[in-house]
């Protein structure tokens, strides 16, 4: 087990490598600079502009750039936001958890209709319901997150007034951030209904965020299922006389989620993208509307630094769904 | 989890939960921005987004546009003298005005000179330790008002008394101190920090004299303020403001309909209706301190003839656009400067929309199947709502003369950066929205000699034209100021170096609950004086 875990992490390395690579080019290949933004229609005299991507480094060759930011954040340096002057690390962990509280909020109601949906499925198979949770699903998948968010505010928010437009919590509530998820925070706060307060502005945008992952859980269930119901020791099981629940529910569910489980791992980068959106729709203050607005500023620093703290988390959480597989499935670790 | 941040979070509460006490009979007004600031020292940036959460609820200015109008005031001078050569301006600095006292800071002194002189010695001296105190600190308005140029030094004669000693006369110098970047900081506070070690925090917790003082700002989220009680002004009718950011202009909407904001500015287009049929709210509209036009560049032929620029002029179709890029929230605009500025020239004819005459001006000039490009804008502005539609109308109006166009666009840092070229190849579609209500704001960045390969993207330099402009700069009384740039303007209108496209109306819908708010023709959101029923 160890010398799986070592040859994974070892793997880690030069991924992670090839990351800052990418996010540091992928900024400076776009068109355009921080300061011609900044200066806006009057423009920035060329002097002044020399002089300013000299104080930042900016005139220097890119391969020499690039050394120096790596050897940065081999300090545990991402650099200083062009915008706001402040570290990128530390406008990191302020925001991430608003986007981790979002992403396991979607996640859990992926995961909760999701699985039962593609078992349900898969168990009527052909029939009505089969059909009307797979088109579902496809609309699902296929659906544009804005148009959907927005349809969901109007709707929800507009015509019914059941849940809140955007925000985290009611602006009545006001406490310090202690963990940074909002849920947890206003219980410690002891405010009479922050919690609920909490609750109903999480509930529309985990929604909208958990559309597309629940569509493909749904999908990947009902065909890791039907592929498992077909199997002899299903048939093996049914023959014996088993109630059919513990057929589906203990035989073939527990050989059916393994592929299941990895397709929820690969849905952490899902989620971080979707997250982008509907950050953006709901007002959410969380990496995803950091990074929108970062590129749209060329904030160089805030786009490399959130670019490669959202692949080392997609990468750790790819590491640890290996490792469980692992620990699941011998003939891969030991392969 | 350390104990330090356990403690810490724990005062913060107690304190937080005081200020919500108070707040459960309180006023509270929520603005629905519609972005972040970049942070709160507004010398540092550019965008009206910060300055409406910085320099406007939290600091005040030497001297103050009125509001609703581009009028100059006293704020925290009290009155000012100019010297007879118009190089000397002496100010005479309010008394007994209180900075901030909150969690962060408490002052021990009043507001004094020396506050004024630390606020733009930092931004004029390079040696002064605060100029750089972040990182890549860029003092992009100070620099761009030309003022490291303009200011030889600033004296303090006593502790009510400085001047602005300048190296030439400048007649729009009290304008230019009313805007954002010349926002009064507390030199007592700066000191503290400086002794703290913690300089970075003067752009994180601002420390003012305005009617608002900072309470917190949760990143992207929310921003509070609570009235000041010891602003010189009076107490505010609203005990706190909130900007709860909201970067959506339907969500924008949303929230104000269902009672999660009170007010809320650049609605879209195609909601304007739908808000005036709303009778919970409220919806105003202002003729926006701007203009929209389309820029030839004037050292190329044959764009280097004006007969050949009237006669595009006269072949675009500026209702058409109105209608249709506008969406009727627009006017068809004559001059460079907008209808609301003072000096404003309407005895000016605009160039009729006539197809066979500017056809026939074409054939005139010797311009015989014409092909150009027009660069289209890839952002909105409240000058150029879509800017790639607006293209699109002056193509088919240009083919109508035999004018073929090809339309190009690049990234909006790239738009600029390459419009400013002077060999740059085609006409650019651009704007402006003024910044100190002068309009030497508009015709001097905009159309003056010195502009040309900078803001200047007609690239045109006219003698008569410089002259009056440079003539009306150093010219201290306001009716000789006026008759120049009126002159000024017919020049400009016969020369034709852009197609002046529009001025936009800016709409501003609120709960019909708000009472007091006033519209600031520069764009800016302020909320002294704005009151809210229970």
């Amino acid at each position: 087990m160890l010398r799986f875990l070592v040859g994974r992490i070892g793997l880690l390395i030069p991924t992670f490598l090839g990351v800052t690579l990418v996010a540091f080019s992928f900024i400076r290949l776009l068109p355009g600079d921080p300061l011609d933004l900044l200066a806006g229609e009057r423009g920035i005299d060329p002097a002044r502009k020399a002089e300013l991507l000299h104080q930042m480094g900016f005139d220097r060759p890119l391969w020499h750039q690039y050394l120096m930011y790596l050897g940065d954040i081999l300090q545990g340096d991402l650099g200083t936001s062009f915008v706001s002057k402040k570290p990128v690390l530390e406008e990191f962990f302020t925001l991430f958890p608003a986007t981790v509280e979002l992403s396991l909020c979607a996640i859990f109601i992926a995961v909760a209709i999701g699985i039962p949906a593609g078992i349900f499925a898969a168990v009527k198979r052909g029939s009505f319901f089969d059909q009307t949770i797979m088109g579902t699903a496809l609309v699902g998948y296929s659906m544009p997150i804005f148009w959907w968010g927005l349809l969901l505010i109007i709707f929800f928010s507009g015509i019914l007034q059941w849940t809140p437009v955007s925000g985290r919590i009611s602006l009545i509530y006001f406490f310090p951030q202690v963990t940074g998820f909002m849920l947890i925070d206003s219980l410690l706060s002891g405010q009479e209904g922050a919690f609920k307060s909490a609750v109903s502005h999480l509930i529309l945008p985990s929604v909208v965020l958990a559309t597309i992952p629940l569509a493909v859980i749904a999908r990947q269930t009902r065909s890791a299922m039907l592929e498992v119901l077909g199997e002899d020791y299903v048939r093996t099981a049914r023959a014996k006389g088993l109630a059919p629940f513990r057929v589906i529910g203990l035989h073939a569910l527990r050989n059916a989620l393994i592929p299941v489980i990895t397709t929820i791992g690969l849905q952490v980068g899902v989620l971080l993208a979707g997250a982008i959106l509907t950050e953006t729709i709901f007002s959410w203050p969380g990496i995803g509307k950091w990074l929108v607005d970062s590129i749209s500023r060329r904030d160089y620093f805030v786009v490399q630094g959130a670019l490669l703290m959202i692949a080392g988390v997609v990468m750790l959480v790819n590491l640890i769904v290996d490792v469980l597989y692992g620990l699941i499935n011998p003939r891969i670790r030991h392969n | 989890m350390n104990i330090r941040r356990i403690t810490k979070a724990t005062l913060l509460g107690v304190s937080f939960a005081a200020v919500m006490a108070s707040a459960a009979s309180a006023k509270t007004l929520v603005y629905c921005s519609e972005g972040s600031p970049e942070g709160f020292d507004p010398a540092l940036y550019t965008a009206g987004t910060t300055f409406d959460a910085s320099s406007k609820p939290v600091f005040n200015r030497l001297v103050e546009f009125k509001r609703g109008t581009t009028e100059v005031l006293p704020g925290l001078a009290e009155s000012w003298s100019v010297s007879d050569d118009g190089t000397e301006y002496t100010f005479n600095l309010r008394k007994g005005v209180k900075f901030h006292s909150t969690d962060y800071f408490t002052p021990t002194r009043d507001f004094n000179a020396d506050d004024v002189i630390f606020s733009f010695e930092r931004q004029l001296k390079k040696d002064n330790p605060w100029n750089t105190y972040t990182a890549g600190a860029a003092w992009e308005y100070f620099d761009g008002m030309s003022m490291p140029d303009l200011i030889k030094e600033i004296v303090k004669v006593d502790d009510y008394t400085v001047k602005f000693v300048l190296n030439r006369p400048e007649a729009p110098m009290i304008a230019n101190l009313a805007m954002d970047f010349a926002s009064i900081q507390s030199k007592e506070y700066a000191d503290k920090l400086e002794a703290d070690g913690t300089r970075d925090l003067l752009n994180q917790q601002p420390v003012g004299t305005g009617p608002f003082q900072f309470v917190g700002y949760q990143k992207d989220a929310v921003i509070r303020y609570a009235a000041n009680p010891d602003y010189f002004g009076g107490k505010q009718p609203i005990d706190n403001l909130i900007f709860a950011i909201t970067t959506d202009a339907s969500v924008r909407l949303q929230k104000l309909k269902a009672g999660e904001c009170h007010v809320m500015p650049y609605p879209a287009p195609a909601d304007i209706e739908d808000i005036k049929a709303d009778g919970n709210l409220q919806l105003q509209e202002q003729q926006g301190l701007n203009v929209g036009y389309l820029a030839y560049n004037t050292k190329q032929a044959p764009f280097d003839n004006p007969k050949v620029r009237k006669a595009l002029n006269m072949a675009i179709n500026k209702q058409a656009i109105l209608d249709a890029v506008f969406q009727g929230a627009g006017q068809a605009a004559k001059n460079p400067i907008p209808p609301t500025m003072w000096s404003y020239n309407d005895a000016i004819q605009d160039d009729p929309y006539d197809p066979e005459a500017s056809k026939k001006m074409l054939e005139e000039a010797g311009v015989k199947d014409l092909q150009m490009k027009v660069w289209a804008m890839p952002v909105q502005r409240p000058y150029n709502p879509n800017a790639r539609r607006m293209a699109e109308l002056i193509q088919a109006d240009f083919a109508k003369v035999g004018v073929g166009v090809e339309i190009v666009s690049y990234e909006w840092g790239e738009y600029l950066s390459r419009s400013k070229a002077e060999d740059r190849d085609g006409a650019v579609l651009l704007g402006w929205t003024g910044d100190n209500g002068d309009p030497d704001n508009f015709l001097a960045v905009l159309l003056g000699c010195d502009a040309v390969g900078g803001a200047n993207r007609a690239q045109w330099c006219d003698k008569d034209f410089e002259d009056l402009i440079q003539k009306a700069k150093v010219a201290t009384d306001r009716a000789e100021r006026t008759k120049l740039y009126e002159q000024a303007q017919v020049v400009f209108k016969e020369q034709a170096p852009w197609a002046t496209i529009a001025h936009s109306v800016v709409f501003m819908p609120m709960s019909a609950k708000v009472s007091g708010y006033v519209m600031d023709p520069l764009g800016g959101h302020w909320f002294d004086g704005v009151d809210i029923a229970e």
